[in-house]
Parts: C-alpha cells; structure tokens; sequence
C-alpha cells in the first residue's frame, strides 16, 4: 500500500475495514463518494413525525405511569442502524463531512426528548446537503424539530404577539444565538445583544406540533413578534419569510464562510489550521455560494491535507477505525458499541453543549482518558486472539505501521499483547 | 443454557467473586466433563526460561553461559531451593517445593513441543491445537469430547466470554470466567506502551502522567518491581479450585499467565511472575482440598529461551524449557529429565536447550493415567503423534 493510499484512508475515510479492495487513485475515490444522494438514506429510517408521535406517546405514558418507553425504543433502533452504517460503509469520507456537520450543528441527547428526533435530524436536514449548499443546510436544521426543540426556538414567543400577549410567554434567544455565535457568522462579525434579540424575534412561530395531527414542523403566525426587526443593519417585515431570509443571508455571509473554512480545516488538516489552507477554503465558499461539495474536494487537494497523521482520532472515531480494521465475525463483536463511546468519553449523539464536540487533541488526550483507551484496547483485544496482529497492522495502517511498534508487537509474549501494542499505538490514535 | 449470566452471577456472589479486581494477562475457562477427575493446564504464556525456574546447577557449562543470571546455591541465603543435587528450584517457588518435599509435584525438564519454531504466537497456537497446524479445536476440547456425554454437561458449563483459549476452544461447551471490568494489561505492556509513546507531543505526556496517577511507580515499570495485580492469579487459581471440587462443577480448567518474554532485566523481571504462579498453585491445592488427590495439574510454556543471555540482561526466545507436573497422585519428589547438558555442542542450534522429551508424551502420558485414554483416543486428541510415546509412570497407580 502507498503512504498516500493509507492517508486517504484514514485522514479522510474511518479507516480500513479489514482487507476490503484499496483504491487506485486515492484522490478520484474521494471525490467519486460525494457524487449522486447519501447512500444511508436508501436505509428507511424514523422521520422526525413519527419521533414527535413518539413523544407525543411517551408524554401520555408518564400520566399512566406504565414501564413502555416509546422514545427509548425508537432511538435504540435508530442508533443501530446508524452504528452498523459507520462500521460497514463504503464512502467512509461522505460519513465523515456528516459526522462533522451534525457536529457543527449539534442536537444532543443532553435534552432528553431530542432522543427521538435526532436520527431523523441526521437523515432529514444534514446527509441531504453534505453535497449541497449550506444555506439549505442551515434552514434545513433551523426549521427541523430537533432544533426547535433543543435550542428552545419551539417555545419562543413574540411578547406583543397575539398568544405572547395572551398568555404572558415571551421570547427565547437560545436559537437565534448559537445560529449567530457557532453555525454562522461568529461574534468575529460584530453582532450586538440588540441583533441576537431581534432576530429571536424574527426565528418567533418557528415551532413544532406535537400533540395534534400533523405533528411537525409549524409556522405560528400567532405568535410572531409583530412589526419590522432590524437584524444586523438589515429590515425584515413581519411573517416567516424573513427567517428564510435572514437565514439565507447569514449563510452567504463572508464571516461564516471564515467560520466553516477555519472549522473544516481545523477537522482535516491540522488542530492549529494553516491560513492559507483555511483562505483557500474560504474562497472556494465565496466563489461557489457556499457549495459544501467544492468545499470538500478542495480540503482533499490542499498539499497540508496529506501531511501524514497529524490528528488525533476523537474517541468514536478510534473505536470505529478499530473495529473496521480487526473485523471480527458478527458474534464476536462487542454487543454494545454505543457503551463502549460513552465509556471512552465520547457518548454518540451527547455532547455536553451546542458547540459540539472538540475537533482538538487537547481536548481528546487526557491522562485517564488515553489509558482508558489502552484498557479497552487490550480487552478487545482478547475478543480477537485468534487474528493475526501483524496482518491487521499491515492492512489497516500500510506503510504508516512504524518499525517502532512492528518491532515491540514482535516482541510481544502473546498475540493479545501484540495486537494490543497494535490498537493502542500512536500511529493508531491519529488519523 | 438458558440464563448463563444469572448462573454466573450467582457463582460469583457464592464464590465472593462479584466486585473488581483486575485480572492482568491471567484468564481462567473451564468445561464438564462425566467424571470425578480434574484435570487444569496452566499456559505461561511468552516464554518461560527454563533454565532460570529449574536451574540445573549441577551443570558446570552453566556459569561459563550465563553469568549474570546465576543465582546462589543451595544453601546460601536467598539461593536455589534444592531438587536433589543436581537442579534447584528459584527461591520465588517456596510453595512448589513444599509440594516436591510431598511427592506431589514432579518437574519435567528439557522438554519442548514437536515445532521449532521461535514465534511466541505460532508456537502458542501450536501448544493449543496440539498440532503443527490450525485444527477447528483445542486439545483440551478434544478430551472433553472424548469423555461420555450426560445430558446435565452443559449444566455446569460457564457463561461464554470472550477470551476462552484456543486450547479449550472447539464443539464442546466450554465457559470462561472473567470479572465485568475491563481486565488490564500487566505494567510490562503499558512500559512498552509508554515507551512507544513517548516522542509524541501529545499522547506521550498523557500516557506517562496517566501511569503515574494510577499509582504505577518508575520501578513498576521498569520491571524491578512486582507487578500491581500480583493476587489476580492466585485469586483465579483459588476460584478454580473451588469450582472444580464442586460436586457439580466442571472438571477441566486452563489457566493462563503471562509476564515471561524476559528479554531484558530478566533476573529482576522474573521473580514476579514465579512467584505469582507458585502462590496460585498453592490457592489451587488449598481450594481443592479433599479433591487434591483426584487432581493433575500440567503447567506448560511454548518454549523456552537462550542459554546464553543477551546483552541487556535477558534471554530471547529459545527451544526447550520445563514443564511442571502437580497433583496428589504424581509420582513427584523427583526431576524427570534426559539431561542433554550445556556444554556448547550439545546446544540446539548452538543456542537452546536441547529438548529431549516431547510435550505431547507427557500430556498423552497424563491422559492415559488420569483419564485412561487409549491410543486411539489419544491419536484423536494429538494427531500425526503416534510415533510419540506417552511418558509412563507419571501418577501413582
């Protein structure tokens, strides 16, 4: 295997699944992942409806205190289907740019009925525009109920609007800030406490039906903030449009295109990221209206992009590129992947706040937290006594398998150690 | 079986078994069988230097090979325990000369399987399958096999984990028993680990200071000291030992243990492990009690390592080691062994020891006593080895 085949694999990719076929060209098989539609979605799936009857269902339980748990039952097959797609899929880099956007535009389980809606948010408003422009992302996410309601946007309420007025609600900025402050233009663009006002005002009505048919995502006219907002030096009239907008604006903005450009470069380059790696994306985003994949393939044609394992894998990135390279038969493989995550510190679906998980080794390599990896390196290893380490090793890395840890996996006293020596190496923690 | 994680649990909670400690590169699997026999083979999984746990002190060619891994004679404080006249026992290995002192452990010495072969895993996978190639089982299963079936076996089988050794693995029901946390690897493997890890900005000094908060010391890792987990073993051995005197508990048992593969620091790095074999041996005898009698223990390694030491204080991987026979009914008190000698052209390849008995005769010797196996049978459970005589005279009649 070429050192650039490896890298490809692993810098882009999540790894070498067992001794699947290598590419020829490693930069065409990138680029040809992010032709024609997800094919993850031609797996049906639980849309965001039938998680909001889920809740919807679950809500009228609690009243009857019986033990069923419909969210929990829709979530577990949901977080299934999605944990066998990550160890199985064959346009790894296509899976990647997903993980990177649901993490850019995080819904975390952290609210706990989110549970039912987040696969669905996933499906319905990040895999269809990994390829398309971000401001259908953006409005894709802002409007679906995964967001409404981890970001409080489903409750907020013009305070002079009819219901606002009626029944002493008011507004709630939560969305409209961490759309200002993390998914678009950043405070780098000067916002001020009166525009993140203003436009929660504007985002007001955006909300959810739950508990009458159709369930879904719902404009409220009733609960719009009445009159024109001043966003950011820009008038809006009242109604829903304005949100689309504003969104619309926001998207093209020159500072969110800094923003993504910084942040993408950050996940595929490099924790401190080169400025002409991230100027070079951030051209590409201004010159094409934000089309996420010209973005894409001009990360995998950035010469800093093929520097050789300069990050460090985030915990279910590791497990992933772990259990893709020891491929173990179906009843061999650990029963719970989804706890192996939490266990290692990165819960799937569950990061602590909007702005997702870190992208950054520091944030990733703590003490305990590396030798938890080895624990669990070890253990799994166990699992996989009866393959051979050096096969794996040469597979899953190629030319990228250091001397260093051939030599001591030869040197190993059984084959658990040698392949645990191979999991927990260093060339194995970074991608 | 139906509930085999409730059965486990409840073993567990009977054995005072159901918390945490770790267990390190010790693992323990078991299997029925329709007899009152017991049978358990202990793997010393890397390498076991032979010539370091039985030294044949009475072989002068000794000194002249390996100087700095001598230790004291018989006699002299902190010296060999004598075996004797002519081999002695490293001092770490108190509990296994008492039981020499008893007749009930017999070692076995220049001994080694059918390959030559110096790859830890090959040589292991080959000790297991009980043949120089892959076999869809283990011998140990193949025993098993053999036994007449009762329709209550799988009764006293155990909860399938994940780590049953090639050696009990195969079509009989075998079960392994292993704490729910994640087991931890021996401070040898995270040394190795640290070291690998040290040019790199960013896991190096997470792993070093990891290792540190856990309470790892320098010299733990350096091998001078003894390892953390050094009751994992002998609390397996006491919880196989309970399990087999069960009336209804299984019969055959492996064990494993490593730490071996003393390639550096040898003298220092050996004295842990042998000792944690020697007190497992000891809890296993001590929790068979009145079922001692009925019981053989084999403990085997896939080979053995260089006469000569190497230039950082250690051995590599060689041919011939020792084996150890334990066990109520063994004709012990005595070192059986065709001794090739040291001196230099009796040396395999001019570097091992010299294997002069077969593994495969020894175990074919103890399964024809122990379990009366016949030829045939035992053809079964080691093929291709007809030529390869059981050892006899090995148990007490």
């Amino acid at each position: 295997m070429e050192t650039r085949t490896a890298h490809a694999l692993i810098r882009f990719g999540l790894g070498r699944k067992g001794a699947e076929p290598l590419p020829a060209d490693p930069q065409a098989w990138l680029a040809q992942q992010l032709e024609g539609p997800d094919p993850a979605l031609r797996v049906p799936g639980a849309s965001a409806e039938d998680g909001l009857l889920a809740i919807r269902e679950q809500r009228a339980r609690r009243l009857e205190k019986d033990g069923q748990n419909p969210i929990r039952s829709l979530y577990r097959a949901e977080q299934a289907k999605y944990v066998a797609h990550l160890l199985t899929t064959d346009v790894p880099f296509r899976e990647r740019l997903v993980t990177f956007w649901a993490n850019h535009f995080t819904v975390s389980l952290k609210r706990g009925e989110c549970a039912a809606t987040v696969h669905a948010f996933v499906r319905e408003a990040i895999r269809p525009h990994v390829t398309g422009r971000f401001s259908d992302m953006v409005l894709a996410v802002m409007r679906h109920p995964a967001m409404l309601m981890y970001l409080d946007n489903a409750t907020s309420f013009g305070p002079d609007s009819s219901v606002g007025s009626r029944q002493r609600k008011g507004l709630n900025e939560n969305l409209a800030r961490e759309c200002l402050e993390l998914h678009t233009v950043t405070p780098a663009s000067g916002y001020t406490q009166a525009d993140v006002t203003s436009f929660a005002k504007v985002l007001t009505g955006w909300s959810i039906e739950i508990n009458k048919d159709p369930v879904g995502y719902v404009y409220r006219r009733l609960a719009q903030q009445p009159g024109e907002k001043l966003v950011m030096g820009r008038s809006y009239p009242e109604g829903e449009q304005s949100g689309i907008t504003l969104l619309n604006w926001l998207a093209l903005h020159p500072s969110t295109h800094r923003n993504l450009a910084t942040k993408l470069v950050r996940h595929f380059v490099s924790d401190t990221p080169p400025e002409a790696a991230v100027r070079r994306i951030e051209a590409v985003l201004a010159s094409s209206g934000g089309d996420l994949k010209a973005a894409a393939l001009a990360i995998t044609r950035l010469a800093e992009a093929w520097a050789p394992l300069t990050k460090l894998r985030s915990p279910n990135d590791y497990i992933v590129a772990v259990l893709r390279a020891v491929d173990l038969p179906a009843d061999k493989r650990p029963p719970d992947v989804p706890g192996l995550m939490a266990g290692l510190g990165q819960p799937l679906m569950t990061a602590p706040l909007p702005n997702g998980w870190a992208d950054t080794a520091a944030e990733w390599a703590g003490s305990e937290a590396m030798l938890r990896r080895i624990d669990w390196a070890y253990g799994f290893a166990g699992r996989a006594s009866a393959m051979d380490p050096d096969q794996i090793g040469r597979l899953a890395l190629g030319p990228l398998l250091s001397d260093a840890t051939l030599t001591q996996m030869q040197r190993a006293g059984s084959r658990r150690d040698a392949m645990t020596l191979l999991l927990a190496s260093p060339e194995f923690q970074r991608r | 079986m139906s509930h085999p994680s409730m059965r486990l649990t409840r073993r567990q909670a009977l054995l005072g078994l159901a918390t945490s400690f770790t267990l390190g590169r010790a693992s323990l699997a078991l299997a029925a069988a329709p007899t009152d026999r017991r049978f358990v083979v202990v793997i010393l999984r890397g390498a076991l230097d032979g010539l370091s746990a039985v030294v044949p002190y009475g072989d002068k060619a000794l000194d002249l090979l390996r100087p700095g891994l001598l230790m004291a004679q018989p006699g002299a404080e902190g010296g060999l325990l004598d075996l004797g006249g002519f081999y002695g026992l490293h001092p770490a290995l108190s509990g296994l000369h008492a039981m020499y002192r008893a007749n009930e452990l017999l070692p076995v010495h220049a001994v080694a399987g059918p390959y030559r072969i110096r790859s830890h895993f090959e040589a292991q996978d080959y000790l297991e399958y009980g043949a120089d190639h892959a076999m869809s089982s283990g011998w140990l299963n193949r025993v098993a096999s053999l036994m007449p079936q009762t329709k209550g076996a799988t009764d006293t089988a155990f909860s399938v984990g994940s780590v049953v050794p090639l050696l009990l693995r195969g079509p009989q029901p075998v079960g392994s028993w292993l704490p729910k946390t994640f087991a931890q690897p021996e401070p040898d493997l995270y040394a190795r680990l640290a070291a690998l890890h040290r040019a790199d900005p960013i896991t190096g000094p997470a792993i070093a200071e990891g290792l540190k908060e856990r309470g790892f010391s320098a010299a733990t890792l350096a091998g001078s000291d003894e390892p953390a987990n050094r009751y994992a073993f002998q609390a397996l051995c006491s919880s196989a030992g309970k399990l087999l005197a069960a009336k209804d508990g299984p019969r055959l048992a492996a064990l494993e243990i490593g730490g071996w593969d003393t390639h550096a620091g040898q003298k220092n790095r050996l004295a842990g492990p042998l000792k944690q074999l020697d007190d497992g041996m000891v809890a296993l005898k001590a929790a068979l009690a009145d079922e001692w009698g009925k019981t053989v223990v084999l403990v085997m390694t896939e080979f053995g390592r260089t006469v000569r030491g190497n230039g950082t204080g250690g051995t590599d991987h060689g041919t011939g080691s020792v084996a150890f026979v334990l066990g109520g009914s063994v004709t012990g008190g005595r070192v059986q062994a065709n001794w090739p000698g040291l001196s230099s052209g009796n040396l395999f390849e001019n570097r091992d020891l010299q294997p002069t008995a077969d593994l495969r005769a020894l175990t074919k010797g103890l399964l024809a006593q122990h379990f009366r196996l016949d030829p045939a049978a035992l053809a079964h459970v080691f093929p291709d080895s007809e030529r390869t005589t059981a050892l006899p005279g090995l148990l007490r009649a």
